[in-house]
């Protein structure tokens, strides 16, 4: 359908006006579902593929997210009753004691563009918070981050946390940061690593992917 | 000699190939005007709201390296730990671009301006950088007016938490050096607030002292290897 390739098309080109108007126009004759599906997540997939094929870079993702988000926001009433339809919710958060935050933002986003409901907590989140916080939102997956070599241990007690209760077959973990690595993941019990926002997307994709099979 | 530096917002002002690299930008790579467009917009955000400051104290070699032990949680064997005992002379530092810069940053992720936000923070972490070579600078002109560095010295700037020092390695450096005096805690976790904040210690001496093998045991878990280009750049220089 022409306009939701418009939609998209813009929306690649971080246009949030354009995205905004061609979503307003698309309502009338188009189900909400499919402009989310085949306007605004299938623009960003193409700005995914692209970034992680070095042909655009991180500003032009972040003008395309801003799109998006400008495009949801004319979507959103029209979910109002059951809510936006997501691929699933992933509850994030820089770890108890780290204040760096501006990784986690940019996974969130990327997760958002993906199709994802994201739950963020901020920065300096306690253990407890998370597990908490995952279980009361029915979500699926836990991603934390850490930029510190010392507070990137706070991971494992998340980790810890929801074995403890039982919970390691639900609640599927990823884990990033500058500190971090695929070893440090694996020496923890997290579920996965991301070493980049669209990492972490595909990432979280195939974790979710493996719970609902 | 204990000095708070005065720094002026010109001095920091980053270059635009250091602030796209922080964006994954290759140097030197055609960017779209877009691009462009949000550096400059976040480079006039940068002369807003940047306050920066910043502070050195020498410190004799002893001394250091009594403060270098931190809290026993350095890696074994350290490319710094070799480098400072042949240091001519020490100078501990810190420097900050100042907490409203975080604050606008902070505002314009919460009104999903993503794209200058994220800008915006690499122009500030560029920023304190540059506020660190300020320092540098400083301390250079002291040397010198003393007699104590010439065209074959070079100072070099560590901090805890890079290359074996562990971050922890912040506690004893804050005591000694008092940031607090320009604005900047230590949090419990080791943090520095506000976050564009650098700590660390100036090693000045000839341009040999730095030169290392990047074959340290903590080196096979660096991801970026970020002494390799300090190094290269010295070793163009001599």
């Amino acid at each position: 359908m022409e306009i939701l390739n418009e939609i998209s098309r813009y929306l690649q080109q971080g246009d949030c006006e354009k995205v905004s108007l061609l979503t307003r126009q698309a309502i009338e004759k188009v189900p909400p579902k499919e402009i989310l599906d085949n306007g605004l997540i299938e623009g960003m997939n193409v700005i995914g593929e692209r970034y992680k094929a070095h042909e655009i870079f991180l500003p032009d993702v972040l003008l395309a997210a801003q799109a998006m988000h400008k495009g949801m926001d004319v979507l959103k009433p029209l979910f109002l009753q059951e809510g936006l339809p997501t691929l699933g919710k992933v509850v994030i958060g820089t770890v108890q004691g780290d204040l760096h935050d501006i990784g986690k933002n940019l996974v969130g986003i990327m997760l958002r563009g993906a199709g994802f409901e994201i739950i963020d907590l901020g920065n300096d989140v306690a253990p407890e918070e998370f597990v908490e916080t995952v279980q009361r939102e029915h979500a699926s997956v836990i991603g934390m981050s850490a930029l510190l070599t010392t507070t990137m241990l706070v991971m494992k007690r998340v980790i810890e946390l929801i074995k403890e209760q039982g919970l390691k077959d639900r609640i599927k973990t990823i884990v990033g940061g500058a500190p971090v690595s695929a070893e440090f993941a694996r020496e923890i019990g997290a579920d996965a690593y991301g070493y980049d926002s669209a990492h972490a997307v595909e990432q979280v994709r195939a974790l979710i992917g493996r719970r609902s099979s | 000699m204990r000095k708070i530096a005065k720094i002026s917002i010109d001095a920091t002002e980053p270059a635009r190939n250091d602030v796209l690299s922080m964006q994954g930008i290759p140097i030197n790579k055609k960017v779209s005007t877009k691009t462009v467009y949000l550096f400059e917009k976040s480079m006039r955000l940068y002369r807003t709201y940047a306050q920066p400051r910043g502070i050195f104290s020498e410190i004799s070699i002893p001394a250091f390296a009594a403060l270098y032990t931190g809290e026993a949680l350095n890696e074994e064997r350290t490319p710094l730990d070799t480098i400072f005992r042949r240091a001519d002379n020490l100078a501990l530092f810190a420097v900050t671009i100042g907490e409203l810069v975080i604050e606008k940053i902070d505002e314009l992720f919460g009104s999903n301006e993503y794209a200058l936000g994220s800008m915006l923070d690499s122009v500030a972490s560029a920023g304190a950088e540059k506020a660190a070579d300020v320092i540098e600078d400083f301390f250079y002109n002291l040397l010198a007016k003393r007699d104590k560095a010439n065209q074959s010295t070079k100072i070099l700037r560590y901090s805890p938490g890079y290359c074996g020092w562990h971050v922890s390695g912040q506690k004893k450096l804050f005591a000694y050096l008092c940031p607090e005096d320009i604005g900047i805690t230590l949090l419990d976790s080791f943090i520095m607030k506000p976050l564009k904040s650098i700590s660390g210690v100036l090693v000045a001496g000839k341009r040999e002292i730095h030169v290392f093998e990047d074959s340290y045991p903590i080196c096979r878990r660096c991801e970026n290897h970020s002494c390799r280009e300090r190094i290269r750049l010295i070793m163009d220089k001599t």
